[in-house]
């Protein structure tokens, strides 16, 4: 028994030497020539069923380090980024994330894409004390007890609210019917918060049906929500359903306007018509006229071919916040950008990015869009409190 | 008024699983088999209507063309993976069925990827407004047409000489062969038919909620299993039947109950039928099959 247990502390003391030594050596190579460029990594899955997030997050923080290294990058330096395909694979995220620390020497990471990936890699950075920022991932655990980590996007309870105060305040709604999918987190959790300010204000919500990821038909609850006759309806769900939700709402005839949240971005791609005058909430709207805005469009548009989405524009946010953070920390110790990233506050394509205590975006600017003619049309910015 | 609503609701989603339960019915009725790729045919059907519907053809040429093309699908399948094993044990034409309903479903995945594709509008949507309740047109069309297509079945099992025929060789295959009757030609006919309302099923799946993917004809098909098994398996009014009671059964305990409970409480009804009444509800002892 003492001998495994003196073996096993021995093991642990190896481990954790080899850990600081790895530590030790990143910060020394990077802290040296003013001249040497500074490297960050970025990581995401870029191929795979889910590809579409990675590809987003990846390409927009490469845009965004080639605009910075064309305006002379952080003090003279240059950024030098490192980008590698997790394939949404949390293993394949641990030794992506071993790779930028040991072999390629990142300074910070933006990064991860999805909450998976980012929630495997959140020990270690904790443990190397690691700058890290994620644009995308949304589950809750990826900041909390993780002094180095940061998110620039907001949580779903926040957009949930957002979505409600706008059916109160703007639409001037009294009561709601929510159609949820209760076979998923992010449905489920949007439904509730949403539900949440609906009761606080102590107006009506007539209905509150889920529905399993496996239902296409809708029409037992949508006759339902018709009987009930509520002001308008809250759909948080992705956009394929949602498309197959709203025609259904069509054919019956229900003339209650619909809202959303930020899985409804590229629902106008297939389902045009049937959204035709719905609302909701999103990162940011390509239809913004503000010049930070329409600037980026045009730039990765040029540069890729493809308009951006949501994804894309909190990937490319991210990396100003790293940038300007190194840069007001004046150097590329993890400490001193952890502690700059905290006090930071930059405006963005997706609004003010600044953090509280626990290291998320904290009264973000939220964008309703309403959907015409299948496009996004800026209705107006909400910050909740 | 929304217990009415609801009935109609339910008048829709069984009159789907009562078409694609007839293709369950007939095949069982005449060799035996479930054929569990049945739902894939369904599958099939859907796509090449979504094939033939983007390609702006006309909507009688997308029914023509998916309900062909399901049809040559089946006895496609009928000859290169039961055919050979009309002999064998039934367990190992099941487990065939089964992987056969494996590869067609990968075989779309491949062909058509994972993605949803969304079906264009065929058919226009018009909701009818009687009194305080609201059908859209949508629901008229795919329980006119699969009535239509229920009846014309049975007109032809009942009154045809290939019906007649289909009707010796379920009974007894071995003396329908010396009467005379072709039951390899009959068989096919079979599987060809139900193939056929299969992709029936499948259209009015896909208009009526928008979209294809290759894992669309999972439940239906095994929902349309448990209606054929409801109504009597190998017993074609048993599948109408079964395939009603099946719509009428989950709206309302999507309505009454619970939306998650809907697909338990369906399938709970396999588990009673096998128990308390394995013929089904139409089955008799002497069985008049397909």
């Amino acid at each position: 028994m003492k001998k495994r247990l003196l073996s096993g502390v021995l093991a642990i003391m190896l481990i954790a030497s080899v850990f600081t030594f790895a530590a030790c050596g990143g910060g020394d190579t990077n802290g040296g020539e003013d001249s040497d460029p500074i490297k960050i990594g970025v990581f995401g899955p870029t191929s795979g069923p889910i590809a579409a997030y990675g590809s987003a997050v990846v390409n927009s923080v490469k845009l965004a380090v080639e605009e910075i290294n064309a305006n002379g990058g952080i003090d003279g330096r240059m950024i030098e980024v490192y980008d590698y395909d997790t394939k949404g694979d949390r293993a394949e995220a641990i030794s992506t994330y071993n790779r930028l620390r040991d072999q390629d020497e990142v300074v910070a990471i933006i990064g991860g894409t999805i909450s998976g990936e980012t929630l495997a890699v959140k020990e270690l950075a904790i443990e190397d004390n690691m700058p890290m920022l994620t644009p995308t991932a949304t589950a809750a655990d990826v900041t909390i007890d993780a002094p180095s980590i940061f998110r620039a996007c907001f949580l779903d309870p926040y957009q949930a609210a957002a979505a409600a105060r706008f059916s109160i305040d703007t639409l001037e709604a009294q009561s709601v019917a929510i159609l949820y999918n209760s076979d998923d987190a992010y449905s489920e959790g949007l439904a509730e918060s949403y539900k949440a300010v609906f009761d606080e204000e102590g107006l009506t919500v007539t209905n509150y049906i889920g529905y399993t990821t496996n239902d296409v038909d809708f029409s037992t609850a949508l006759t339902q929500i018709r009987n009930a006759d509520p002001d308008v309806i809250f759909l948080p769900d992705y956009y394929d359903s949602v498309g197959q939700i709203a025609t259904q709402i069509r054919d019956m005839g229900l003339e209650q306007v619909c809202v959303g949240v930020d899985g409804w971005d590229s629902v106008e791609i297939d389902y045009a018509e049937q959204v035709e005058g719905y609302y909701f909430v999103n990162h940011f709207a390509k239809t913004d006229p503000d010049p930070t805005v329409q600037d980026f469009i045009a730039a990765f548009s040029e540069k890729y071919d493809q308009e951006p989405n949501a994804l894309g524009a909190l990937g490319y946010d991210a990396t100003f916040v790293m940038a300007e953070a190194i840069k007001n920390a004046g150097s590329t110790d993890g400490q001193a950008i952890i502690d700059a990233l905290a006090s930071i506050e930059y405006k963005g394509v997706t609004g003010t990015i600044r953090f509280d205590e626990q290291g998320d975006a904290t009264q973000k600017d939220i964008a309703i869009i309403k959907l015409v003619d299948g496009k996004h049309e800026l209705v107006e910015k909400l910050v909740v409190e | 008024m929304v217990f009415i609503q609801q009935l109609i609701n339910g008048l829709q989603v069984g009159s789907i699983y009562a078409v694609i339960a007839l293709g369950y019915t007939m095949v069982y009725g005449i060799v035996k088999l479930i054929n569990f790729a049945h739902g894939e045919v369904m599958m099939m059907g859907a796509y090449f209507a979504f094939l033939a519907a983007t390609a702006g053809m006309p909507i009688w040429a997308v029914f023509l063309i998916s309900m062909l093309g399901s049809a040559v699908l089946g006895m496609a399948i009928e000859r290169v993976a039961y055919k050979p094993l009309r002999d064998a044990p039934r367990i190992s034409a099941l487990i065939t069925a089964i992987a056969m309903s494996l590869f067609l479903q990968n075989l779309a995945l491949v062909i058509f990827k994972a993605d949803p594709k969304v079906m264009p509008r065929i058919v226009p949507n018009i909701p009818i407004t009687v009194g305080d309740l609201r059908i859209s047109s949508i629901t008229v069309i795919t329980f006119v047409v699969s009535v239509a297509f229920m009846a014309l079945l049975t007109f032809f099992v009942n009154k045809t000489k290939p019906g007649k025929a289909m009707r010796a060789v379920s009974e007894d295959k071995e003396a329908a062969t010396l009467m005379g009757i072709n039951a390899n030609s009959t068989i096919s006919m079979t599987f060809a038919i139900g193939s056929a309302l299969a992709a029936l099923g499948g259209i009015l799946y896909g208009v009526a909620y928008t979209q294809v993917a290759p894992t669309m004809g999972l439940l239906p098909g095994l929902k349309a299993f448990v209606a054929a098994v409801l109504g009597g398996i190998g017993i074609i009014p048993g599948a109408m039947l079964g395939g009603f009671i099946m719509g009428f059964v989950e709206t309302f305990a999507k309505a009454y109950i619970s939306g998650r409970w809907a697909d338990a409480i369906v399938f709970g009804i396999l588990i009673v039928v096998l128990s308390v009444k394995p013929t089904g509800i139409l089955g008799k002892n002497v069985r008049e099959k397909v």
